[in-house]
């Protein structure tokens, strides 16, 4: 369905056989009887399982949650590879950066006339609340998710830069650990970067954007949901390994502009605030007033700028789907230079001949709800039935400028375990670029995401994606510094030892766990009206 | 005029309360035709005050109150000295472009009803101010001061649909069909002189809406009166609509039930009542 045969990672496009630095994966991948491969991803996903690494799906009827598929054949990338993906990720968000720094601030991109501006102030992720606010040291997104796709050795496409709270690093992190505890050899044939300095890369980047001035070591927390988020598993996840404090809003409280955590010894000042919760419901009193998950006063704090968050509000301005379609122009308006990594041709409905492009070509094009994400409002046009067709084309002639039309590529394949044995499947690949005032750092790895059915291009975990570990082959210089072999008893040891390390140089985070027996309910507004008082309407049955 | 302003705003809970905390946007600021002489904020019990500003340029204060409480009163009290400019707004602090004001929001969304009747009005007048005026004047008309109908959440769609309402949903109605019409448009919370009751309590602040022509700038138009603003006017806190604007918005721990008491007094402290 995605026309021409599709590049493969580990064979190349022809059938010549496996691209040579990756000859040893194929001929372990021929090798390994398909039981055995079998045995080890069962015993993989049932270890996810008792961990408890598990997803709600929306809009599915048992709402039970479930593990996403983990895929025992990994996903390989050569130093070379990597080495050009990481500059073209840096500059990607170094400029996504720069661009939040000017739209909320002076805004000359639009001066410039780079941007249409109604494009912006017309768009609900421009969040006035914080315009004309500037978070601690001028960064904004703290942790970018960009998703790439491939069509070529060398072909490598941005798909969507994710600058909100992205997720998936724990898989990154979990996939990693089973494939060294299941597939060691595969770590003797391969010198892979390993991929566990994560959590102690993103405590640096977090204690690096904490607000000057706060005389004590930085304290970070890690404020989630609660257990009904989908993701609670990650955060949880990552607190730990972060060594920092898993909190929600009743284990906050904003006083005097500054916020502190409630603990059993008293409470203690918040420095920064690794928020995996939408901007929406962080403050009830700025945001959506029905919010129970936020922390009221917290965007008080935010604008005297008293504490950090990452990411800070306001940042989904930078990764909209209408303002994708400009991130070449917004690298090259930033950086000077030209994007190393490029954009997928997008046609912007909102302009008329793209309008009239898309329309001809629905067949063969992908179109996307500008505000749609997890693969809802999507038409895959190669796949679609003409009922399907039908309701887009009245869509877009209705609103057109909700919607951007791509082409359909031919996501590159990696050999993927299926029910007839080892078969190629479309795969992406989400890396984790993170921005303190120490840099951007990328740690060499990423959560690649595998769409299991033959043929299927969609590996949104929402719509039966699976993942698989993507190992990034060490450099020449990489090679020398650690020459003795990696086994896998030694990776583990060494993961024990960076967990040890990091509770060693913890500030404060003193146990608290359960959230306090107050509980918040919203003031009634004040009502105007121009005689008689209406009444005053508690709203706290709706909190 | 020379107008002297005494809002307070008290609560009386059913329960102690372990803490408050609390959004004010009560602090208007000096523009053209509006110069604030003198202005602060009282609170009956030990609070802590920290002022900002918010993203449209309002004064937004917060108030930080440790328990146990019972009740609190927080009153704002002010002398502001106004010209009569017509309705035409300048030299506020304007950090968003008019452009902004063109995006719907919760409270201002406009449905069928209302994008029938904003483009119905638009066909009979031969400018866009003229249309201005018709539509205040319509809406006027339309939606029937009712007290009674007074609820936090009541979207412009549903006051017009119903025809009555109280003066936040003249304003998000009248904002709603501006934009319809292209107009950008916005919310002003504020207070206003009445001659004909000059020394009665008002229970509520008072409301209005502002749409920018670019001949002219921003323009303010009060349908609940059917009336430009005039030096009768104080002009407080901006929005997209009630949400952003609202004086007091406030979250409490501790539980039970509460009880709003609001009275505004504003008085000409020189000269007699102009025409209006």
């Amino acid at each position: 369905m995605s026309g021409g045969k599709a590049f493969d990672e580990i064979y190349g496009s022809d059938a010549a056989g496996a691209r040579e630095e990756f000859a040893a994966l194929a001929r372990w991948i021929e090798e390994t009887p398909a039981t055995e491969l079998e045995r080890r991803q069962h015993a993989a996903e049932a270890a996810f399982r008792q961990l408890g690494i598990t997803f709600a799906v929306y809009g599915e009827e048992e709402s039970a949650e479930r593990i996403i598929p983990f895929d025992i054949v990994p996903r390989i990338f050569s130093a070379g590879e990597w080495a050009r993906l990481q500059e073209g990720l840096e500059q990607r968000v170094l400029a996504i950066n720069a661009f939040l720094d000017d739209i909320y601030g002076e805004r000359r991109i639009l001066a410039d006339g780079i941007i249409p501006p109604e494009l912006i102030f017309g768009n609900p992720q421009f969040r006035t609340e914080v315009s004309g606010a500037r978070p601690p040291h001028g960064i904004y997104a703290h942790i970018c998710g960009i998703d790439m796709v491939r069509t070529g050795p060398d072909q490598f496409f941005v798909l969507e830069d994710n600058a909100r709270t992205p997720s998936g690093v724990s898989y990154m992190l979990e996939n990693r650990e089973a494939m060294i505890r299941l597939c060691p050899e595969l770590f003797d044939t391969y010198e892979v970067e390993p991929v566990d300095s994560y959590p102690d890369m993103l405590r640096e980047t977090l204690r690096s954007v904490a607000p000057r001035g706060s005389g004590h070591e930085p304290v970070c927390v890690l404020l989630t949901p609660g257990h009904f988020n989908s993701a609670f598993y990650e955060h949880s996840f990552l607190a730990d390994n972060l060594g920092i404090e898993l909190v929600e809003a009743a284990d906050l409280e904003v006083d005097d502009d500054f916020v502190w955590m409630r603990t059993i010894e008293g409470r203690v000042r918040v420095d920064v605030i690794y928020r995996r919760i939408d901007d929406d419901f962080i403050d009830p009193l700025v945001f959506r007033p029905d919010s129970v998950l936020g922390v009221p006063g917290l965007m008080a704090a935010y604008l005297a700028g008293n504490v950090a968050l990452a990411n800070a509000p306001g940042t989904g301005v930078a990764d909209d789907k209408a303002i994708y379609s400009y991130m070449p122009e917004i690298v090259r308006y930033y950086s000077g230079g030209e994007p190393k990594l490029p954009n997928v041709e997008t046609w912007r409905c909102r302009e008329g001949q793209a309008l009239q492009y898309t329309l001809d070509n629905l067949e063969s094009l992908v179109v996307k709800l500008v505000d749609g994400s997890g693969g809802y409002g999507m038409l895959v046009g190669p796949t679609a039935s003409k009922a399907e067709i039908e309701r887009f084309r009245e869509a877009l002639a209705a609103e057109p400028h909700r919607y951007i039309a791509q082409p359909t590529l031919a996501l590159s394949t990696v050999p993927t375990l299926t029910a007839k044995g080892v078969a190629p499947r479309h795969v992406d690949f989400r890396p984790f670029c993170l921005t303190g005032t120490n840099g951007v750092t990328i740690v060499p790895g990423g959560l690649t995401r595998v769409a299991l059915r033959e043929g299927s291009l969609v590996v949104n975990s929402s719509q039966g994606g699976g993942t698989k570990d993507s190992l990034i082959l060490a450099g020449a210089k990489r090679r020398q510094r650690q020459s003795q072999s990696q086994s896998g008893q030694q990776q583990d040891q060494s993961i024990d030892r960076s967990l040890l390390q990091q509770e060693g140089g913890m500030s404060v985070a003193i146990g608290l766990g359960q959230a306090q027996g107050g509980q918040i309910q919203k003031l009634g507004d004040t009502i105007q009206s121009q005689s008689l008082a209406g009444p005053a309407h508690d709203s706290s049955d709706e909190r | 005029m020379r107008l002297l302003i005494h809002h307070r705003t008290g609560y009386r809970f059913s329960e102690p309360q372990k803490r408050l905390v609390q959004l004010l946007r009560v602090t208007p600021l000096s523009c053209y035709g509006q110069n604030v002489a003198d202005w602060q904020i009282d609170v009956d019990c030990d609070a802590r005050l920290k002022s900002g500003r918010d993203g449209f340029g309002n004064e937004a204060t917060m108030l930080y109150v440790d328990g146990p409480i019972e009740a609190i009163d927080v009153t704002v009290r002010g002398e502001v000295l106004t010209e009569n400019r017509a309705g035409m707004v300048a030299g506020a602090i304007e950090p968003l472009p008019p452009q902004l004001y063109l995006r719907p929001s919760a409270l201002t969304r406009p449905d069928e009803p209302i994008t029938d009747f904003a483009t119905t009005i638009a066909a009979t007048q031969d400018s866009a101010l003229s249309t201005l005026h018709a539509l205040m004047g319509a809406l006027h008309e339309r939606i029937a001061f009712d007290p009674s109908s007074a609820e936090i959440g009541r979207g412009a769609g549903q006051a017009f649909a119903e025809e009555r309402g109280v003066c936040q949903d003249h304003a998000h109605a009248m904002i709603a069909a501006a934009r319809v019409l292209g107009h950008p448009a916005r919310y002003v919370s504020g207070h206003i002189w009445r001659p004909d009751a000059p020394d009665e309590d008002q229970p509520a602040t008072h409301a209005w809406a502002e749409v920018w022509l670019a001949d002219y700038g921003w323009i303010a138009f009060d349908p609940a009166n059917d009336h430009c603003p005039d030096d009768g006017y104080v002009r407080v806190a901006i929005g997209l609509d009630y949400r952003d604007a609202a004086p007091l918005s406030g979250a409490r721990i501790g539980g039970g039930a509460e009880r709003l008491t609001v009275a505004v007094r504003v008085e000409r402290l020189d000269g007699p009542a102009p025409q209006r």
